[in-house]
């Protein structure tokens, strides 16, 4: 039976007659949410060009493009991303992965044009209407992360074991650690670009990850072959590019690298490398010196077929990595195992020869098709300020060379050193630590001119040998050392209040009202070494090209106006390992290079 | 037959064949006497892109079979070559009525696999995100059964309605149609400043709309003939096919994910599962109208609970190369057409193996469908496809 009321009660939505209509009246006019996910705006400044936008987006909307504006430097691409309308989902995965929160999108959600290119642009550099809207989808909350920021701390001694042995202080990754800190990369490739040898990091890094480390070894080696030593003792500028770096801790490369040759065993390496049957060819090639550039050059030269010899004037391979690092930082044994693997290729090497006197130039030029020459800067530096030839003042490098051959050093009860870089915090703690053993306490102070925000030292490096008992007063420039009945007693130093002028060349300013005396009854002077080029003599130095700066002149290649003879490392560039590294190998494609066009 | 027993449509069935035992009609297609029609894909009664073949004996429909291929996607494949995070913006197509129920069962078995426990807030957040999607949804379908008779005025309440839901997900997650809020580890926001007052203002719109729409649609003498013994889905089904949510209840059957298996703080809720007697296109539409009503009193609770500070987003490994646990689970939750699971398998790297979705419309608008439709009147195909509430990008994933 149909009901009465079911008949009539539809008939109720006349009520709606009388009610006012509900439709919104101007809709293209409509504000959207303060967190409505519209149109991208990218802060350009902000933005390193990283490409982890491009890297999540699922719909490979953004592509990294290159922008006018924008020029390439350490830390920045150079690119920017590019949005595609027609792909985007708007999902903002990209604005929360951003890592330096430079990408947002803005509320804006109306766009019309008649041209479907306009849809395909540049958030930022390409102009548009909500470039200065407030509101928008950002990153909601600060705990709210896609990226790891922190870093998995490293294992170290403490001061208190460390302050009185040479043992080496970073005990190194457990696996469980190194998994999780290479899990923080984000693959932007920065390091890649800024590393002098320019390193597959990411790939490496991916090898971690995927618990592949032979792999990680192989790519390590096509453009470093001192990975145990770098992976401890290298100034990581990698690290300082790191995009993780811009709101978090940038990642520990140095160690991941460290933690892959560490857990490749030495005599694995040949089987790994395929290394174990490499042609020989019939040039010769002599390298002067076992440093950085030397064994790099030497690697490399090796694989291609060449036979290496290297004149070593020590009597044990690494130079300023054997004879300038405290084994602290970089023990023996590692530096054994990057240099036994490069001999073990069929490398030869003649230790305790200095050429230019136990052999010339001239004679390696006749019985070898070319020279490579990365003989580093073991020339200590002086302040040459009064006093300063007095016998208990010393340099950094000869103190270092001395400690690493085991000899007997003068070690006071207290010492001054004066410099602001690694070395001089490596002679300072190696000094402490002597110190401590010899006397049961330490009493050293570093000066150095460079206040403590513009040091060059690494950071950890201060802040270490802080922990350890010295004491680090930097921002003085030292005036004089002073003497009493032959005796140091002290450095009267004053107040440095410049150190670079504003064209940037090194033009130091002194306060002459505040001065101050640090005590002590030796001094240590590491503000730097110098070349040692007295094996280039006669018409050999007189057909050498010198710079302005009296640095020796070299193409890309590292050849010298002599097209025999290649120079790198120190010398040339750095001074650091990597950049010998990258100099050895870009060497070794230059003798190629030149051999072949000679052949 | 299925047939209305208030209207005998023909009366004089000896022009029509005879009706086996399992609903089939002995069709003999060479006779001339039956014609066959595409109904869909572009079609105002057809939930979404899926067209039926019909074969017809005058206005009654002798044989039906569903019809889906015309939205060319293939997420489940597409999935197997995205990372894990990358499918999340890419699961909530496969249901764009309701998205949010793909997001979090996508986002619960990742946390599942690989161990994460989410924050409590965004354990209430996914909730009401969940409720949200269910109520905007139900604003759709219910006025949409009165739609399918001609009775028009109920939907454009709906959509009124539904739009003002649409602003609160518009404010809450940054999205109105794909939230894109329940990401594997939580949340990407918490409440937005006021948002209770103005969602509290849209669900007394919807409690006049309840009452309005049940002396319009409910109480009305020709939806009742149009709908009332339509369709029936008889008890014995319900197992045998696989039939869930309100199709299912409506039969009698107290089936409910959230109190079965409570997920989320579903336990922590107080409601009980709406059911009928008799699962008729009416019943089953009124089923709804009951769930509205529940799910208004649902988000109302919710709001109570919700923490207005603190974590909605775990911690979880970097997300450009997450591996997941090797495993695999299978999580469900109760969407408004039913039981909705989501069957992951990871094989311990950065991509899914497997990732497949078991949606209620498999059932109901293929082999269901199907079956209803043998003997009912062409006019009732719409009344009936909106009744199950089929959702066709479900079918075709």
């Amino acid at each position: 039976m149909i009901k009465l009321k079911d008949i009539l009660s539809p008939f109720t939505a006349w009520n709606n007659v009388f009610k006012a209509p509900v439709t919104i009246k101007d809709p293209l006019n409509r504000e959207a949410a303060p967190r409505y996910r519209g149109f991208h705006f990218n802060d350009i400044e902000k933005c390193i060009g990283c490409g982890a936008c491009s890297m999540i987006c699922e719909n490979e909307a953004i592509d990294m493009v290159e922008v006018a504006t924008v020029e390439t430097t350490d830390g920045d691409s150079g690119l920017r991303p590019r949005v595609d309308y027609g792909r985007c989902c708007w999902c903002a995965l990209c604005v929360d992965v951003c890592s330096t929160e430079s990408l947002t999108m803005t509320n804006e959600f109306k766009w019309v044009s008649e041209d479907p290119e306009d849809f395909r642009y540049i958030p930022g550099i390409d102009e548009k209407p909500w470039d200065n809207r407030t509101e928008g989808w950002k990153k909601p909350a600060p705990n709210y992360e896609f990226n790891q920021l922190e870093r998995v701390n490293m294992e170290m001694l403490g001061p208190e074991e460390r302050s009185d042995s040479f043992v080496e202080i970073v005990q190194g990754y457990s696996k469980e650690q190194a998994e999780k800190e290479a899990d923080r990369c984000i693959d932007c490739g920065l390091c890649v670009a800024t590393c002098p040898a320019h390193m597959g990091i990411p790939e490496y890094i991916k090898t971690v990850r995927n618990e592949n480390l032979e792999e990680g070894l192989r790519i390590m080696y096509e453009t470093n072959p001192l990975p145990e030593i770098c992976g401890r003792i290298c100034t990581h500028k990698c690290e300082t590019v790191c995009a993780m770096g811009h709101r978090g801790e940038p990642l520990s490369i140095r160690w991941l690298k460290r933690y892959i040759a560490d857990q490749n065993p030495a005599e694995e390496y040949q089987r790994i490398l395929h290394s174990n049957d490499i042609d020989t060819n019939d040039k010769k090639v002599a390298i002067i010196g076992s440093g950085a550039s030397g064994l790099s050059t030497a690697y490399y030269l090796r694989v291609l077929g060449y036979q290496v010899k290297i004149f070593e004037e020590f009597e044990a391979a690494g130079g300023m990595m054997r004879y300038g690092i405290p084994s602290y930082r970089l023990p023996y044994d590692q530096i054994d195992k990057d240099v036994n693997y490069i001999l073990s290729l069929g490398v030869e090497i003649q230790y305790n020869t200095k050429v230019g006197k136990d052999i010339t130039l001239e004679e390696l030029h006749e019985e070898y098709d070319a020279v490579f020459s990365g003989t580093g800067m073991h020339a200590g530096r002086s302040t040459k300020i009064p006093g300063s030839d007095h016998k208990h003042n010393y340099m950094a490098a000869g103190l270092l060379n001395k400690i690493t051959k085991g000899e007997e050093i003068h070690v006071a009860k207290e010492i001054i050193v004066i410099g602001g870089g690694n070395v001089a915090m490596d002679i300072t703690r190696s000094l402490a630590r002597l110190q401590n053993q010899k006397y049961g306490e330490i009493n050293i102070l570093t000066t150095s001119l460079e206040s403590e925000d513009i040091m060059p030292a690494d950071r950890e490096e201060v802040v270490e040998a802080r922990e350890e008992g010295a004491t680090i007063d930097p921002g003085w420039g030292p005036q004089e050392i002073i003497i009493e009945d032959d005796e140091i007693k002290g450095l009267r130093v004053q107040r440095c209040t410049r150190v670079f002028d504003e064209e940037g060349r090194f033009n130091p300013k002194f306060d002459e009202k505040d001065e101050k005396i640090f005590k002590g009854d030796m001094v240590v002077e590491a503000i730097g070494q110098g070349a040692d080029f007295s094996y280039l003599k006669g018409e050999l130095k007189d057909q050498l090209a010198f710079n302005q700066r009296g640095r020796l002149e070299v193409n890309e290649y590292f050849q010298s106006s002599i097209p025999w003879l290649f120079f790198g490392g120190d010398i040339i560039q750095g001074p650091d390992v990597i950049h010998g590294i990258a100099n050895g190998h870009k060497a070794a494609r230059g003798i190629d290079k030149y051999l072949q066009a000679n052949t | 037959m299925q047939t209305s027993n208030l209207i005998n449509w023909q009366p004089d069935r000896s022009k029509f064949p005879d009706q086996l035992a399992d609903g089939s009609f002995k069709v003999d297609l060479s006779s001339g006497k039956y014609v066959k029609i595409w109904h869909g894909p572009n079609h105002p009664g057809v939930t979404g892109n899926m067209s039926l073949e019909l074969t017809l004996c005058g206005d009654e429909v002798m044989d039906a079979k569903t019809h889906v291929g015309y939205l060319h996607r293939g997420f489940e494949k597409l999935f197997e070559r995205r990372k894990f995070i990358q499918c999340f913006p890419t699961v909530i197509r496969m249901c764009v009525a309701e998205p949010d129920y793909n997001e979090y069962n996508y986002a619960a078995a990742i946390e599942e696999l690989s161990g994460i426990k989410i924050p409590e807030a965004a354990k209430w957040l996914r909730m009401l995100a969940l409720e949200m999607s269910r109520l905007q949804t139900l604003l759709r379908i219910v006025p949409g059964q009165g739609g399918t008779t001609g009775l028009g005025i109920g939907v454009q309440w709906g959509v009124y309605l539904r739009d003002l839901i649409l602003d609160r997900f518009e404010e809450l997650t940054g999205g109105r149609i794909y939230h894109m809020y329940m990401l594997p580890g939580g949340v990407r926001g918490l409440l937005p400043d006021g948002f209770r007052k103005r969602m509290e203002e849209n669900l007394k719109e919807i409690d006049d709309f309840v009452q309005r729409i049940d002396r319009v649609q409910y109480q009305n003498a020709v939806f009742k003939k149009r709908t009332k013994g339509i369709a029936v889905i008889p008890p014995e089904w319900v197992d045998q096919y696989g039939i869930t949510g309100p199709n299912a209840r409506a039969a009698g059957f107290n089936r409910d994910v959230r109190k079965d298996y409570p997920y989320l703080n579903y336990d922590q809720l107080d409601f009980e599962v709406n059911t009928d007697n008799f699962s008729d296109i009416y019943n089953r539409s009124r089923l709804r109208w009951r769930d509205l009503q529940q799910t208004v009193d649902l988000i109302r609770q919710i709001m109570d609970k919700i923490p207005d500070k603190g974590d909605f987003k775990a911690k979880t490994p970097n997300v450009l190369h997450w591996k997941i646990e090797k495993g695999e689970t299978y999580i469900r939750s109760e969407s408004s057409r039913g039981e909705y699971g989501y069957y992951v398998v990871s094989d311990g790297s950065e991509y899914p193996r497997r990732i497949n979705l078991r949606g209620p419309s498999y059932i109901h608008a293929v082999s269901l469908l199907e079956r209803l439709l043998k003997g009912a009147n062409i006019a009732d195909i719409g009344a009936i496809m909106v009744s199950l509430q089929s959702c066709p990008p479900e079918i075709e994933r």
